[in-house]
């Protein structure tokens, strides 16, 4: 059995533990707050350039002047997995998860006989070297900020565009936690470039001008504003999938750090039981040996 | 009144009623009143003059790289930055 002293040492560690994961647990929840309505700020112009690109590229779709980034390279060998995770860990299952729905999507275009690489936006994406040592296309670190900006989604996009230009890919998907709840995040993966024009109407809300029947004039032209936006719709995506991102982590953290903060309460509980047993056993014996030693005079 | 709408990625900057907007278009500025025809239009780097009445003084906006939208509802526009 182990000796009071022991006990008394592990019982303060997991009192010191706790703290730590418990403060942990509060600053997740005030920086949630802040992702949160992050996200949802950056909600409308996100919003409106689907709508308008989704529309132009629907009238434009089949012309022959249309940009890459619409009509795609005409292959479709290599596939570039955009893996936006976070910088920092200790939250549950978040980096783990994204990074899980990115492998299933290489094996499973690797089961086609597609060639997967992989780009990683965020310092936990690395684990996946572990496994595709040699398919990693780049490494981006997202730096310490503390509030993500708009540039970082454009350094990314732009890389992103650069390669795409080079060749050196012809499909992209980016793969991220989207924000559902403070208790549910969802891994989700999407294809960016080439755009994926939804065919449904229905998913178009009737914002856009084209829809009001009325005949819209574009300046310079409709290939002119879609190639225009193109881009920067690739980096509106990518800022949208950090958004959501940051909000899910913060999320994914409170949780775990709660878990963890209850479960070192349910430890400290077990192990003052063992230890004020372990003590009552000492003083038994020692009285043991008083009475047993003065029967003995 | 003309209804505008400035948007960033990162927030919605403004949304107001106003008298007419002065936007700088690539191919030339051009001022958007209440009613005018539905329009899309990429947009310079430059400023946005907001005149929320007739003849008041301009109130203008540094916009960068963005997009314009004129439909039934009032102006649109999406900048990657404003201020």
């Amino acid at each position: 059995m182990a000796s009071l002293k022991a006990l008394k040492i592990r019982i303060n560690s997991v009192k010191s533990t706790q703290k730590i994961t418990k403060a942990m647990k509060m600053v997740a929840a005030a920086k949630l707050r802040r992702a949160q309505e992050a996200a949802q700020a950056g909600r409308p112009y996100a919003e409106r350039l689907e709508a308008v690109v989704a529309s132009l590229s629907r009238q434009l779709a089949g012309g022959a002047t249309v940009s890459p980034l619409l009509s795609g390279t005409g292959k479709d060998q290599v596939h570039l997995l955009v893996v936006a995770t976070s910088e920092r860990g200790l939250a549950g299952a978040f980096n783990t998860n994204i990074v899980r729905a990115a492998r299933r999507k290489a094996e499973e275009l690797e089961a086609q006989g597609k060639t997967v690489r992989f780009y990683l936006a965020g310092k936990k994406g690395r684990v996946l070297r572990r496994f595709y040592p040699n398919a990693i296309a780049a490494d981006h670190e997202l730096g310490g900020h503390k509030t993500l900006g708009f540039q970082q989604a454009r350094e990314v996009a732009d890389d992103l565009l650069a390669r795409y230009a080079a060749g050196e890919f012809d499909v992209a998907h980016l793969f991220y936690a989207k924000f559902v709840s403070a208790l549910v995040q969802l891994p989700v993966g999407q294809q960016i470039i080439p755009v994926a024009v939804s065919d449904s109407k229905a998913d178009v809300p009737s914002t856009s001008a084209t829809s009001a029947g009325a005949v819209v004039e574009y300046e310079p032209d409709e290939e002119g504003i879609l190639a225009d936006l193109l881009p920067r719709n690739v980096a509106i995506q990518v800022f949208r999938a950090m958004l959501e991102n940051a909000a899910s982590e913060q999320g994914s953290r409170m949780n775990a750090m709660d878990n963890a903060t209850r479960n070192a309460g349910d430890m400290i509980n077990r192990l003052s039981i063992q230890y004020n047993r372990t003590r009552q056993a000492a003083i038994t014996t020692e009285l043991v040996e008083i009475i047993s030693g003065a029967e003995a005079l | 009144m003309l209804h505008f709408e400035l948007v960033t990625p990162e927030k919605l900057v403004r949304s107001e009623d106003v008298y007419m907007v002065v936007v700088p278009g690539t191919e030339g500025d051009f001022g958007v009143l209440e009613g005018h025809a539905p329009l899309m239009s990429t947009v310079r780097d430059g400023a946005l003059s907001v005149y929320r009445t007739e003849g008041a003084t301009p109130e203008t906006i540094a916009i960068q790289g963005g997009f314009a939208e004129v439909n039934a509802k009032g102006l649109t526009v999406l900048a990657e930055r404003a201020a």
